[in-house]
């Protein structure tokens, strides 16, 4: 042995094998990642991957086959209930367990395990982790879970499920492991019923959680209430509510009834902090959808069609999995959750669903009163009441955990103190009151939809839905329609919860909840349509208060074109689907020509001739549709900014707040800049909008991209946001106010049709793929189609299918 | 003298095939610096001259990296390739990526090579 040269170079052999083994001197372990066995490459799927197997799973009962068609949309074709939702479970590991695991981690405030602290430039502890923790959301998926767990329907149900994610987990190994696993250095974890729980809460968070509650605190100290009420009006005269105008509504035995002290202590202004705690993260306030269906009355066909398009976040891989499941009680298909059992939105033989959120104030906060520092006690109806506390604990990638200990009270968890997020340091603490905390079995609602057949089916699978509060759409072959503002609601007094609310005794708490029975609702309507796209669910005539921040625009489209409509066809829904007609410009942009009275001259001439020759379309081609935003958005500050401003946080008044103020008034007050000495009038505010609005424009018109879709920018973002596993830039129209809802990275998530006739006649498409590998030809497949507004055949195999060409490959799985 | 020059040639074809076959199969079972011990007990049994050695292991994982990320790129058409290279490289060139992949399993079993061939004695001249 020569020992000088074999030290040299076995060392220089080991400090290759740890540089390329870890992150020490390359940001990344090249040779884990690399290595053709192990790494990355493995993520490679071949383009004509072979996905047929045999598996065997002790616990299962019978034997269950999955016919995988050519767009790897699963048929599950199973003997019994609990075989089809382990195969689900195992499916949609197969083909999303990152994007499950993460989602859940999410949920449940455990980001910073595998991300660290900080993840770019977002404080994952604070803003993430540590709001979820104290909004209570492990608390609430554990109260549900409870429930799910005792009933003896969904007990079986959620843990079959379980079962068959983790038959998947346990076969994995490292080179099979999803890429994201490698290429963040995590493993994956057992799942659990809890994880469901989990998500379905994170569902709420996302659609039943947003509120303004501190906003409008602030601007209710800083304004008078005449102002107030004017900038944020409970009415708004455009809605075209959800349940038609007129409808009748019973007055309730139990109304419930404010306070006495409601003007004194909560509506006027009131001596308390003018700076409040902020809410970390909220969700997109356009977390909307459409729903609706037609009645035979109104269709070619003579049967009914249904139509849904919920508009969520765009992500990759899509939230939404595309399957089948058949057994012998029951043969569904559409878009389910991977992470939940079940088929959310779709259709079976007898009848289809879908759903949009309700979007109703569910999310209150209330001032608590400790007796010291301790938070041992707290003052609650004239006694010193103990104080329940949870730790969390945070466990933080190369750092010690975080425990958060989070006092809770009969109202709910001091989510804001001292400690977190109370800018004042006031030594306020905030109690948040969420129905969402409240014990629900959602999971129910969907298991007796895939298998209802007809409305009263319908109408029991809909009242286990509590939160988050949904609009359940419904058709069914024998002809009925029906759609129902479902959910379990708190019976709140006009104003109740849009401010911070004393919590020193119970004058305050919600009273109780409305029954369900009372919650709007339309079954087979004479004008032979119903429909929902977020906008208030009744008028006023409806016995509760509902609040306020409801859009009304795609709702008015919807109605209007529906109402117009006759000798219905799928594809005629298709186009209204995918309309980019944009029904507020109609109203906003004559006002804005009306009012500019003087020519437009310079450098801004050639925009105004832009908007002024717009016909309203976001299509992607137009460049008016491009004008008409900036512009808009520049008129918003001109108007508002000088009023709320003051204000640290605020909230925009809605457009139909300004539209309707414009319309009524041309003089509305607010188009007045309060910081000068002269009276502006909108043909001002309009002309200094164009002006603010000039550098965007240009610098828009520079780089070749005044063309709506380019200026839009649409992108569907991997949950990681990395760019590489996105697709970016793509070429579509739409806007908020469009039936096709689609903003840069929001939009219709599903897009669904389905005509009931004798035989099925359904189309879907979302923007993703069914594969959540970035590695796999089938991760983005989608995502062009959708784009362009095109839709596939759905199509519901029959046993006589088994030998159908469109059958890429057969996995089968018994014990 | 054709003996002479033969020998050493087809003891490095030996130990090139042996490290590209037991890399292979070592990989299936243990983690990817298995090469190295792979290429490191080859060229210790084998009697190759230093840089011969070094040599064998270089060209046995570069062919046997470059020719399995190739070999899988291709049945992908590419698509991964095309992901991560922008990731890892911040280059789209999935090439480039195989021939760093190809790489880094070159370097690491050179130089394991190498110093398997220093755990025996000088090779005496015939």
């Amino acid at each position: 042995m020569r020992i000088v040269p074999f030290i040299i170079t076995a060392f220089s052999t080991i400090l290759l094998i740890v540089i390329f083994n870890t992150r020490w001197l390359v940001p990344a372990p090249l040779g884990i990642l690399l290595s053709p066995q192990h790494g990355v490459w493995q993520n490679a799927e071949p383009a004509d991957a072979d996905f047929n197997a045999i598996l065997r799973f002790d616990g299962l009962k019978a034997t269950t086959q999955v016919y995988i068609d050519d767009r790897l949309v699963p048929h599950v074709f199973a003997e019994n209930d609990e075989d089809a939702f382990f195969v689900q479970g195992y499916l949609h590991a197969k083909f999303r367990l990152w994007q499950m695991d993460f989602q859940v981690r999410a949920a449940g405030g455990r980001l910073c395990e595998v991300l660290g602290a900080t993840s770019g430039t977002t404080d994952l502890l604070n803003a993430a982790d540590r709001y979820f923790r104290r909004l209570g959301m492990v608390y609430a998926a554990e109260r549900s879970l409870s429930l799910m767990e005792s009933d003896p329907v969904t007990k079986p149900v959620i843990s079959a499920y379980t079962a068959g994610i983790n038959a998947y987990i346990s076969g994995l190994t490292k080179s099979s492991m999803p890429i994201e696993y490698k290429l963040m250095g995590y493993k994956p974890e057992p799942w659990t019923n809890l994880n469901t729980a989990l998500f379905l809460k994170y569902m709420s968070y996302d659609l039943a959680s947003f509120e303004s509650d501190f906003e409008y605190s602030a601007a209710r100290n800083a304004f008078s209430k005449v102002i107030f009420d004017k900038l944020y009006p409970l009415v708004q005269d455009s809605a075209d509510p959800v349940v038609a105008k007129g409808t009748v509504f019973d007055q309730p035995a139990n109304k419930p009834m404010p306070p006495a002290t409601v003007d004194s202590l909560y509506l006027t202004f009131n001596p308390d902090s003018m700076s409040f705690p902020v809410v970390p993260q909220k969700p997109d306030r356009d977390n909307g959808s459409n729903n609706w269906a037609v009645s035979g009355s109104k269709t070619k066909s003579h049967y009914p069609i249904l139509c849904n398009d919920p508009h969520l976040g765009l992500n990759l891989p899509s939230l939404w999995f595309e399957m089948q499941i058949n057994t012998p009680g029951f043969n569904v298909y559409g878009a389910s959750f991977p992470c939940a059992p079940g088929v959310i939105i779709g259709f079976n033989d007898s009848c289809a669903f879908g759903v949009t959120n309700g979007g109703r104030d569910v999310r209150d906060y209330y001032t608590i009163t400790f007796k010291d520092d301790t938070k041992k006690q707290y003052r609650y109806n004239g006694e010193w009441k103990d104080t329940d506390f949870r730790i969390e604990r945070i466990k933080i990638k190369g750092e010690a955990d975080f425990l958060d200990t989070v006092a809770y009270t009969v109202f709910g968890p001091v989510i804001f103190d001292e400690k977190y997020n109370n800018r004042n340091k006031d030594g306020k603490n905030y109690a948040v009151r969420w129905k969402a905390h409240d014990a629900s079995n959602e999971l129910k609602t969907f298991y007796e939809l895939d298998r209802s057949k007809n409305y009263l089916d319908y109408v029991r699978a809909s009242g286990n839905l509590h939160t988050p509060g949904q609009n359940i759409v419904f058709a069914a072959k024998n002809g009925d329609i029906a759609l129902r503002a479902q959910g379990e609601f708190p019976a709140k007094w006009k104003r109740q919860g849009d401010f911070i609310m004393p919590g020193t005794d119970s004058t305050y708490m919600w009273q109780g909840m409305i029954p369900m029975s009372e919650n709007p609702q339309m079954f087979n309507p004479a004008r032979g349509f119903v429909s929902s796209a977020n906008q208030v669910p009744a008028d006023t005539s409806y016995p509760y208060y509902l609040g306020a921040a409801y859009p009304p625009y795609r709702g008015l489209i919807i109605n209007r074109e529906l109402s117009a409509m006759q000798d219905i066809t799928p594809s005629d829904m298709m186009r209204l689907q995918t309309s980019n007609y944009n029904i507020f410009a109609e109203f906003m942009v004559p006002l804005l020509l009306k009012a500019v009275k003087k020519p437009v001259s310079g450098q801004a001439a050639k925009y105004w001739e832009l908007l002024k020759s717009w016909k309203y379309n976001n299509d992607p081609d137009e460049k008016g549709a491009t004008v008409f935003a900036v512009v808009y958005d520049s008129l918003k500050a001109v108007i508002w900014k000088d009023e709320l401003a003051p204000l640290q946080k605020y909230l925009v008044p809605s457009e139909s707040t300004l539209l309707e103020g414009l319309l009524k008034d041309s003089a509305f007050v607010f188009l007045d800049n309060v910081n000068t000495s002269e009276k502006e009038t909108l043909e001002d505010d309009v002309l200094l909008a164009l002006e603010k609005a000039m550098p965007v424009l240009v610098a828009a018109d520079r780089e070749n991209k005044l063309e709506w879709w380019k200026f839009k920018d649409t992108r569907v973002t991997h949950l990681t946001r990395i760019p590489e596993l996105s697709r970016l830039h793509l070429n579509n129209g739409g806007s908020s106010y469009s039936v096709n809802a689609t903003k840069a990275t929001h939009g219709p998530s599903w897009r669904m049709i389905v005509h009931l006739a004798p035989e099925t006649e359904a189309y879907g498409i979302y923007p993703g793929g069914q594969s959540g590998n970035p590695g796999s030809k089938f991760y983005d497949d989608f995502v062009d189609h959708w784009a362009e507004g095109k839709y596939y055949s759905l199509w519901v195999m029959t046993p006589q299918d088994f030998k159908n060409d469109r059958i890429v490959a057969k996995m089968s799985f018994s014990r | 003298m054709i003996k002479a020059y033969k020998k050493p040639t087809m003891k490095f074809i030996i130990a090139l095939f042996l490290i590209i076959l037991l890399s292979f199969g070592a990989c299936l079972y243990l983690p990817w610096w298995s090469i190295a011990i792979v290429a490191f007990i080859v060229t210790a049994i084998m009697p190759l001259k230093p840089y011969a050695a070094f040599l064998a292991g270089f060209f046995a994982l570069l062919l046997l990296w470059g020719g399995l990320s190739w070999w899988i790129s291709n049945g992908n058409e590419n698509i991964l390739a095309h992901r991560v290279s922008v990731l890892i490289l911040k280059n789209d060139n999935p090439v480039l990526l195989i021939i760093v992949t190809a790489l880094i399993g070159a370097v690491v079993g050179g130089f394991a090579a190498f110093a398997g061939s220093y755990v025996r004695p000088r090779i005496q001249k015939v």
